[in-house]
């Protein structure tokens, strides 16, 4: 399994951040009416860069997937966005507005690894947590709250687990509890980080079923993704990353094998590299 | 045997109802205005941020001893708050800054802290009446004699402090209990929900720094740690909801303070010695609590693992 590794990219040998090729010309404009557009946004770590200018708009109502190689700063892309994260420069907005402005029209849905699954609290509890925003500061949870929460674990079809212990829930019902924690917040724009990662067959299908269902009610999902195979099934746009934007637009129109090389492409040079050193030194032998 | 059990039974006849139940008072009220946060503490995997903050209050206290000449103070407490809240921030400024894990930078913030609160400490018992043996495991047996008249009766300021603290902490829990749960759990998602993680984190880490200051004359510096996190983790692993989780932290640390009490009377004397320190004993009864719920907790102890593995 893929995980997100520590080192960006770009600090690995023969990985050169590819210059930015935006197929989409009309998003240039930043139009308000765009659920996320960020301009020229950079962020870095310890004054090391992890993302460089990026500036795109998404598209409303569309299933958005962003992919990249480990380290690219996909999970960077999508917390900065949410100011978890400061941005270095550039603006970011929802909606046309600054995003703590528009903080209940974001839902977000944290990598699984994010938490301590060990906490004493139920499927309930977790999934009650994402109106607390909307409940407000020291008001109590109210049975209705709870009547929401049980309702999203309904579609995300867990119901029945609802007073379990988050830790004695599989990987794939983590995963659901988090996407029915995301709509209770009913928000207009949902950011995910990784929701397909480690999870079983019926539990990729419940949640492609469930952004289907969001993009038909209007709503924009970002999906940090790994799986290339299942690119072109999933998503309406692409965002491919590697510390910049290598390229975004339509799926049919970005998903190539060039904007793939750009993209993928430090990687594939080294083991090139490799396999060239190797055959001479087979031939030397 | 039977005399071994006659001589404990005979140490506890000598109980009295104001000196003991006073001490037994103020242990239950500082185990579990301890237990109340500590709670917090070890869900947020911080139990050494406990440790820290509860250290390096000594300073605090020191300048406001050295300042006011005096033990009973607003700004004692004020001062404690500062020093905890500042080595809250140190912690993670210095971790922020380089190369050094959040442990370590700990290690380096409260060690220094508490090295200079010693030397005030020193430096102040020439002037002040205090004991620096008291930063060690405080002075609980002493709480019956400093009393103040509260509507007619005599009530010992230290368990007016730690009552205050209490009340303070369960007020503060009850209020902010959905705001901390969230920040506990998934802080990155409390403050996209406007519920700002960072400013719970100093909250709390003042009400811990206010916590070990209450609990200073009674169990010591060292000691609060204990109060801190050892009835919190037992607790952990006896429930899977936190209001319970909660409870029964306050409920094993007040246990503990029964139990520490009687057991410095009656343990020493059942071979023949002089009572013991109750703060110790108070620790050591949680220790003690900790390592059953290890061995008999009905899902994570290991005698019901084992008997899981078996079937």
């Amino acid at each position: 399994m893929l995980t997100e590794s520590a080192i960006p990219a770009a600090t690995r040998p023969g990985a050169v951040p590819q210059p930015s090729v935006t197929v989409e010309t009309e998003g240039r404009d930043h139009s308000p009416d765009s659920p996320l557009s960020i301009h020229d946004m950079t962020v870095a770590y310890h004054r090391k860069p992890v993302l460089w200018d990026v500036d795109l708009d998404v598209p409303p109502g569309k299933l958005v997937g962003i992919v990249g190689p480990n380290g690219a700063g996909k999970s960077t892309l999508i917390k900065a966005v949410m100011d978890l994260i400061p941005r270095t420069s550039g603006r970011v907005r929802i909606f046309g507005e600054p995003y703590r402005k528009q903080r209940h029209r974001v839902g977000y849905v944290p990598q699984r690894e994010s938490v301590d699954w060990d906490f004493p609290v139920s499927a309930l509890d977790v999934v009650t947590m994402g109106r607390y925003g909307r409940i407000g500061w020291f008001k109590p949870v109210l049975r209705r709250h709870r009547e929401i929460a049980r309702h999203a674990l309904e579609r995300v079809g867990i119901a029945d687990l609802a007073h379990r212990q988050i830790s004695q829930l599989s990987g794939g019902q983590q995963q659901r509890t988090f996407l029915a924690r995301a709509l209770v917040q009913e928000a207009d724009l949902y950011l995910m980080d990784e929701p397909f990662a480690a999870v079983d067959a019926a539990t990729e299908k419940a949640i492609v079923r469930l952004l289907q269902d969001l993009r038909s009610a209007g709503k924009t999902c970002l999906v940090v993704h790994h799986d290339l195979q299942t690119v072109s099934e999933y998503f309406d746009h692409l965002i491919l990353l590697n510390m910049r934007v290598v390229a975004h637009g339509p799926t049919a129109e970005v998903f190539t094998h060039e904007n793939l090389h750009k993209t993928y492409g430090g990687r594939l040079t080294l083991l090139s590299e490799a396999a060239e050193a190797l055959g001479r030194e087979a031939r030397r032998t | 045997m039977s005399s071994v059990f006659e001589r404990m039974l005979e140490s506890l006849r000598n109980w009295n109802g104001a000196l003991d139940g006073w001490i037994v008072v103020a242990g239950v009220l500082c185990a579990a205005a301890c237990a109340l946060v500590g709670s917090f503490l070890v869900l947020r995997r911080m139990s050494m941020m406990g440790d820290a903050i509860s250290h390096a209050v000594l300073p605090g206290l020191a300048v406001a001893f050295l300042m006011t000449g005096s033990r009973a103070s607003l700004p004692m407490f004020m001062g404690a708050a500062i020093a905890g809240v500042l080595t809250a921030m140190f912690t993670e400024w210095i971790r922020g800054a380089g190369k050094v894990d959040e442990g370590a930078s700990m290690g380096v913030v409260f060690t220094a802290l508490f090295a200079l609160g010693l030397l005030l400490v020193v430096q102040a018992a020439d002037h002040v009446d205090l004991d620096p043996g008291c930063v060690l495991y405080g002075a609980i047996e002493l709480t019956p004699l400093d009393t103040v008249r509260v509507g007619g009766y005599d009530i010992p300021r230290v368990v007016l402090t730690l009552g205050t603290v209490l009340v303070l902490n369960l007020t503060c829990v009850l209020l902010l209990y959905k705001e901390l749960k969230i920040s506990s759990f998934d802080p990155a998602l409390a403050t996209t929900l406007g519920i700002n993680a960072r400013l719970m984190h100093y909250l709390l880490m003042t009400l811990v720094a206010l916590t070990a200051v209450a609990a200073f004359e009674s169990v010591g510096n060292i000691l609060v740690v204990a109060m801190l996190i050892v009835p919190a983790a037992t607790a952990h692993l006896l429930t899977d909801r936190l209001s319970v989780m909660i409870g029964l932290a306050m409920l094993l640390g007040a246990v503990s303070a029964v139990l520490g009490h009687v057991g410095a009377i009656a343990l020493p004397a059942a071979f023949g010695y002089e009572s013991t320190n109750t703060a110790g004993m108070m620790a050591l009864m949680s220790g003690l609590l900790f390592a059953l719920t290890i061995v008999f907790g009905p899902r994570h102890g290991l005698l019901s693992r084992l008997r899981a593995r078996n079937s």
